[in-house]
């Protein structure tokens, strides 16, 4: 009896305190299942650190990017190999300037290239993506007809178009390639767009006079917006390999600044004699765009809804 | 069937029309002419070199000289190599080109479907894994570097193979350029091929073959295959198109003297005819093989129906 007592007040205790149970939004559930995922956490822990590398990298050495070491300069394969003592970490190139200070300039120029021109793609191709699929009808054949035009251009007719007519200015070439890369993006958020344009809360926005450019804005865009990060992640190294190739091209950043991708490309007929040249900006490149494939990986795992 | 086929590619004209208006404005509108250098030409020279360009006059009526050459399949002369028409320059180095990109592709989706089923069908195996890693790799890595790098093991160390050059494309003389072009495709292919064929095997139509009992191997060539090749497919129209009209980067480090090398100093160069002529060409199998992919389609995806 006494013990049932105790049990009754225990369980009216139990029962007085509010316990609250919390829902779990859908970016709560999304951030869950992302950093249980083990390679994408590791790959994003990488990520910062070479991103605070190149940032904060050349504060550590005693060059500047485009310092040349005259003494080095004279003889690159033995003076110019990297050690410790003579404070080119990495090496030195055929010019004499001090490969680490430059890897980690290059890393800011190739990854902002990677970031701000899938911003650019992904602003136009998420706008121009989500106007298609909710106007419909015949502006949404007139504009995949224009998409289907702009995709038979080979693409490095533009590219050279841009370069040709902005210059090789940095901040042009990542406007550039991101101008050129949003004809996916738009076809997949054209896609999110169509099935999202029937749901109640899109007819319920409408029913209340909300304007159109205010339902793609406040409606359609946010809830897409998962499809969209995903892309965004796997547009990045795509963004960094194109801008690498355009410095291979010559047509890239100018000196004396440099990126990964022209780093490489000075590097890779040298790499018999001085092997340093090629394998650091190669090494920092191919660890980023893993990390970036990962992460991605980790994201469309964490996002979509059709995996669940 | 075959009122789609023809209203398919009936469709591609306008647009074809549209490219090659768009390029040309958009490359006559680019700063800099084809005849200025550092030297600078006589002004009698030059009023005589505009006047074979057709460069004095107009620009509509140099766009519509253009069109009505076009029509007759003219491309018209090259602004670099003076004594060659771009019909010509097209004709020696888009075989070359097309040669290395064959058997690129046919590198390219053998080893990258067979890749990306093993992976699937072994899913979170060391198999797997090794495999994926593989693809990551053939993605990341450059082929400016994969190019060098074929150059220094096979020709320089092991003197294996010719380290350019092409020679009618004899045998040796293909195989690092292919090696370099196919690289990033395989990655590709092995990715997609994994990612849908683990969700074709996840599904009821599977389950069901399962159930019934029959054998696996059965079941995934009859059954998980096709479905499965759907995405890859989509992919494969584009792609083909990219590797077939070759690559720089070949061209420059092998010496093949295919047309990505063209393409690429024509348009530094503002070599108007040969831009124009290479977009064209590029242009015209990018919406022929699209329109195949949508035709192919309707072939391999029962659920689509014309």
């Amino acid at each position: 009896m006494i013990t049932n007592k105790e049990n009754i007040t225990a369980v009216t205790q139990f029962a007085e305190q509010v316990v609250e149970v919390e829902g779990r939004s859908l970016w709560q559930d999304a951030r869950r299942r992302f950093f249980s995922n083990k390679a994408a956490v590791i790959s994003l822990i990488i990520l910062s650190i070479i991103a605070g590398l190149s940032i904060f990298g050349p504060i550590l050495s005693q060059w500047n990017y485009a310092d040349i070491d005259w003494e080095a300069l004279s003889d690159i394969s033995t003076l110019g190999s990297p050690s410790i003592a003579s404070g080119h970490y990495f090496g030195t190139d055929p010019l004499g300037r001090d490969i680490f200070v430059r890897t980690m300039q290059g890393g800011q120029i190739s990854l902002m290239v990677g970031v701000l021109g899938s911003f650019v793609a992904i602003v136009i191709g998420t706008l121009y993506g989500a106007t298609s699929g909710y106007m419909g009808g015949r502006v949404d054949s007139v504009m995949m007809r224009f998409l289907e035009i702009l995709n038979s251009f080979p693409f490095m007719f533009f590219v050279i178009i841009m370069m040709t007519v902005f210059g090789r200015h940095i901040l042009l070439i990542f406007v550039a390639i991101g101008a050129v890369s949003w004809l996916d993006m738009a076809r997949i958020v054209r896609g999110q767009t169509l099935s999202l344009k029937n749901k109640e809360y899109i007819e319920a926005a409408y029913a209340c006079g909300v304007s159109t450019p205010k339902i793609i804005l406040r409606h359609i865009v946010p809830n897409v917006l998962g499809v969209v990060i995903i892309y965004a992640t796997l547009l990045v190294p795509n963004m960094i390999l194109l801008e690498s190739f355009i410095s291979f091209l010559g047509l890239g950043v100018q000196e004396p600044m440099t990126s990964w991708g022209a780093l490489i490309s000075e590097g890779a007929p040298n790499m018999e004699i001085a092997v340093w040249q090629l394998a650091w900006p190669l090494a920092f490149l191919v660890v980023t765009l893993f990390c970036f494939n990962f992460l991605g990986d980790g994201l469309r795992d964490a996002l979509d809804p059709k995996d669940r | 069937m075959l009122r789609f086929i023809i209203k398919r590619l009936l469709e591609a004209i306008p647009t074809l029309l549209a490219l090659v208006t768009l390029s040309f404005f958009l490359m006559h509108f680019a700063p800099g002419s084809p005849f200025t250098s550092e030297r600078g030409v006589p002004p009698a020279v030059l009023a005589n070199l505009q006047a074979k360009y057709h460069m004095n006059e107009s620009l509509m009526s140099q766009y519509f000289h253009y069109l009505w050459d076009l029509l007759h399949g003219n491309l018209g002369y090259s602004f670099r190599f003076t004594d060659f028409t771009i019909n010509q320059l097209v004709a020696q180095s888009f075989p070359v080109s097309a040669e290395i990109g064959f058997w690129s592709f046919v590198v390219a989706v053998s080893i990258g479907v067979l890749c990306g089923v093993f992976a699937a069908l072994r899913q979170n195996s060391l198999l797997d894994y090794g495999v994926m890693a593989f693809a990551n790799i053939g993605m990341v890595l450059p082929n400016f570097v994969i190019a060098p790098l074929c150059i220094l093991f096979f020709s320089i160390h092991y003197h294996w193979l010719p380290a350019g050059g092409w020679n009618g494309g004899a045998w040796p003389y293909l195989i690092m350029p292919v090696i370099a072009m196919s690289t990033s495709y395989i990655a590709q292919i092995a990715r997609i091929t994994r990612g849908s064929m683990i969700e074709t095997m996840h599904s009821n139509f599977i389950r069901t073959a399962r159930a019934k009992g029959l054998p696996k191997s059965h079941i995934i060539i009859r059954h998980a295959l096709r479905p499965a090749m759907l995405p890859v497919v989509s992919y494969l129209g584009p792609a083909f198109v990219g590797i077939i009209t070759g690559s720089v980067v070949v061209d420059q480090f092998f010496g093949t003297g295919g047309i990505g090398q063209h393409f690429v100093n024509g348009a530094i160069n503002r070599d108007y005819s040969m831009v124009m002529g290479i977009t064209i060409l590029i242009g015209t199998l990018t919406i022929l093989f699209n329109a195949i992919v949508d035709i192919v389609y309707v072939f391999i995806d029962p659920k689509i129906r014309y």
